[in-house]
């Protein structure tokens, strides 16, 4: 009933008139350009954020040593031609942030979530275009917030992506006065432009499915998304809570976290973390889901266990409200508390183990092809095993003791986030090109990307397990002023020079994005042969998405080498005389 | 669900969220909130329960306003809603009379740890009261110069506002149970 209201309404919207240049390209409200308005500011945030991290592993393999071409950058990043131990602090602060708050996070949530919701259950737009507009533009604005700090005196703030107070919360400590304050309110304000994205999210999906489109035949990213926006509910104002309290210890004379004043610290962690679990499942949740569709496609078979893999983003979802304890095994917890999280966190494992069995189960025997998505979703796939294992390291506490705080740390958090979460984007933009700019990205461009990127990432992170059970401390400037760290020196070394590949290559991605977008093939509809919904519309979709009516759906979404069809795939929306009432 | 009222239902449960947060940090301190001013020894339970049974009762009258606007009885919409308004507005002046008087005996927000999570705690109930009391008069705004056309999207956005009210209301009954009455057990 609603569906057929929300058709009604879509197609009175779709009758809109011309719009000028600042209504189509800047206060668009069209989900797929806002979709794309993420992708370019968050690509521009990982210039920055990459140079953070290029920045800190030249300081890591040189420390204390100046480069002249060091002076170019802000009096916050280097200090007379070096990176000092200051300049570090803030650095490795603002790589992490960036690169989650301003990458990770409005890729995934922002563009895809955008760009793909209406499109593949079947809208013409949004739930609420005009809040669509304006969550960009809000999130934009925290942006500007968070690079403004660099310009501040005292520069960015510098207590680590987790702010732990107090050390973010007395200026001395850090150094750094307004760098930090800003730093709040950029994700404070970020947090309401993610507000304002997931209840439009979760409303477009409950509301505006075409017919045809049970929530049980929707495509695994569409589930993955609509989880996510529901973490992204919940989770996100408990930051703000936490942020908001920090800043009024910070501007407002309180001492929630102080302990001079009877605050405690450990109050923060627990915030921290009860919002910081939930965020991680939203930076890996929609790169499962993109994996999903990339794997079924290019395997030509249907999803191995759809259902069992909806359950299991469910089961990941819940779960991830009940280990937020396993940040804190070191922060004086008693140990019975501790076990309780150990054994929540190791349960994860389980439904994370289904994500994997399923993708294998699709793979095997499947007739896959290995396009330039396809081996970045398997990369995911792969990278995302490594790090899952890793993690289990860590949740167990007697491990976590030792390798607590360390490189180990690093290496698992890059495994999941740049092996996972980063690979899946690489995908998801490689697969949806052709959808979103009409025009299909260079394979040969794409594949040595993909090799030299695989290569160096692995080159660049694994090591980082040796250094972290070497005793090699997380976040250290230099650390040749430890002699038991000197002889660690050399893999340091390796580290850099893989990372500095690592960050070049991703200049044959970015080129190759400039190059298709002009040059590259024209895509037709369907270029991939696949059965989603997306694919019924034009390459790129006009104003409304279908110029005729909304298409229906009339099966699953992975309905690949059906015997009831000629082709090897089956889309969702085709009509197949006999067999429509035995479909799903 | 109508979108609207879907929406707002979801922005609630996230507010949900954030007002059990501040819940707990004020409960998490309760027991030693420092040398100084407690919920027993600086608050006024009685005056500011009477205040609150004003900002119950704009419930009431928010609901009665909803059964004119469907009954379309606008005039009847209208003065509930302008009574809903009012009632709100007298809570927040009874807020602002209570903080006026805690500041006046040195009671500020950095004073200790009571005071702290105290003000936190109401002051962003506060600030959502009033958030609400500008949608409210922005809708008595509408009905008074008759420009409720009774559109299904109206009556959607009309019953958001009134759930989002009724949200500001619930919250209200936690906080003072566990802030005032709290402090006379």
């Amino acid at each position: 009933m609603s569906s057929t209201a929300a058709i009604a309404i879509g197609s009175a919207h779709a009758e809109h008139h011309e719009l000028g240049f600042w209504r189509t390209y800047i206060f668009s409200q069209d989900h797929k350009m806002i979709g794309r308005q993420f992708l370019f500011m968050a690509l521009f945030m990982m210039a920055i954020g990459g140079l953070m991290a290029m920045l800190m592993r030249l300081d890591l393999a040189w420390p204390d040593t100046q480069f002249s071409f060091l002076r170019f950058f802000p009096q916050s990043v280097q200090n007379d031609s070096a990176i000092t131990a200051a300049t570090y602090n803030s650095t490795l602060t603002m790589h992490a942030t960036i690169m989650i708050f301003f990458v990770v996070m409005p890729i995934l949530v922002g563009c895809f979530g955008n760009f793909l919701i209406p499109l593949m259950i079947g809208a013409r737009d949004m739930a609420f275009p005009k809040l669509n507009m304006l969550s960009f533009w809000v999130g934009a604005v925290a942006g500007v917030i968070m690079l403004s700090s660099y310009f501040v005196p005292g520069g960015p703030a510098a207590a680590g992506w987790t702010s732990y107070a107090p050390l973010s919360a007395v200026p001395i400590y850090t150094g750094v006065d307004w760098g930090q304050n800003l730093w709040c309110i950029s994700i404070i304000v970020l947090g309401v432009s993610s507000l304002m994205g997931a209840i439009n999210y979760i409303t477009t999906i409950i509301n505006m499915r075409t017919k045809g489109m049970y929530f049980f035949r929707m495509p695994l990213v569409i589930w993955a998304l609509f989880i996510t926006a529901i973490l992204l509910l919940l989770a996100l104002p408990v930051l703000t809570t936490a942020l908001a309290l920090l800043l009024f210890d910070r501007m407002g004379g309180t001492h929630f976290f102080l302990p001079a004043g009877g605050g405690e610290p450990i109050l923060w962690q627990h915030l921290f973390w009860f919002f910081g679990h939930p965020e991680v499942y939203i930076m890996i949740l929609p790169a499962m889901g993109i994996a999903s569709e990339i794997i079924a496609t290019f395997s030509r078979k249907p999803i191995f266990g759809y259902r069992a893999m909806v359950y299991a983003i469910c089961a990941i979802a819940g779960l991830s409200w009940m280990v937020w304890g396993h940040h804190m095994f070191q922060s004086g917890m008693d140990p019975e508390l501790g076990t309780g999280f150990m054994l929540s966190t190791m349960v994860i494992a389980v439904p994370s183990a289904i994500k994997t069995f399923n993708w294998l189960g699709t793979l095997y025997k499947g007739n896959i092809h290995y396009t330039t998505a396809m081996l970045n979703a398997l990369s995911f796939v792969a990278m995302f095993v490594i790090g899952g294992l890793s993690g289990i390291f860590m949740a167990c506490t007697p491990v976590d003791m030792y390798i607590h705080d360390t490189y180990f740390i690093v290496a698992h958090i890059h495994y999941v986030l740049f092996g996972g979460s980063l690979f899946g984007i690489f995908a998801g933009v490689t697969y949806w090109y052709p959808k979103m700019f009409g025009r299909m990205m260079n394979e040969t461009l794409g594949k040595i990307h993909f090799w030299i990127t695989f290569v160096a990432f692995n080159c660049t992170f694994f090591p980082m397990h040796i250094l972290g059970m070497g005793g090699h401390m997380r976040r250290i400037y230099n650390p040749t002023q430890y002699d038991f760290l000197k002889p660690l020196e050399p893999i340091n070394m390796f580290i850099s020079i893989s990372a500095f590949v690592l960050g070049s290559a991703q200049f044959i991605f970015l080129a190759n994005m400039i190059w298709s977008y002009f040059k590259g093939e024209k895509a037709s509809e369907n270029p991939w042969n696949a059965n989603t919904l997306e694919w019924s519309a034009p390459s790129p979709p006009g104003h409304g998405n279908w110029p005729g009516p909304i298409p229906a759906v009339y099966r699953g979404p992975y309905e690949y080498s059906s015997p009831e069809s000629e082709a090897d795939h089956l889309p969702q929306w085709q009509v197949v005389e006999h067999a429509t009432a035995a479909a799903d | 669900m109508p979108k609207a009222k879907l929406a707002v239902s979801l922005f609630i449960l996230s507010e949900a969220n954030f007002f059990l947060l501040l819940i707990i940090a004020y409960v998490f301190y309760h027991s030693y909130p420092g040398a100084g001013p407690t919920a027993a020894t600086a608050l006024n339970p009685l005056r500011t329960g009477l205040f609150s049974i004003l900002l119950f009762a704009s419930s009431a009258t928010m609901i009665m306003a909803a059964a004119g606007y469907r009954a379309r009885a606008h005039r009847a919409t209208l003065w509930w809603l302008l009574a809903t308004v009012m009632l709100g507005a007298l809570f927040l002046c009874g807020q602002a009379l209570e903080y006026a008087g805690l500041y006046q005996r040195g009671i500020a927000v950095n004073r200790n740890l009571f005071a702290t999570t105290f003000f936190t705690l109401t002051g962003f109930h506060g600030l959502h009261v009033f958030i609400g009391l500008v949608a409210i008069a922005i809708v008595a705004g509408l009905a008074a110069t008759r420009r409720l056309v009774g559109s299904e999207r109206e009556a959607d956005a009309f019953e958001a506002v009134g759930i989002y009210w009724h949200f500001v209301d619930a919250v209200w009954v936690v906080i003072f149970s566990i802030v005032y009455l709290w402090a006379i057990l």
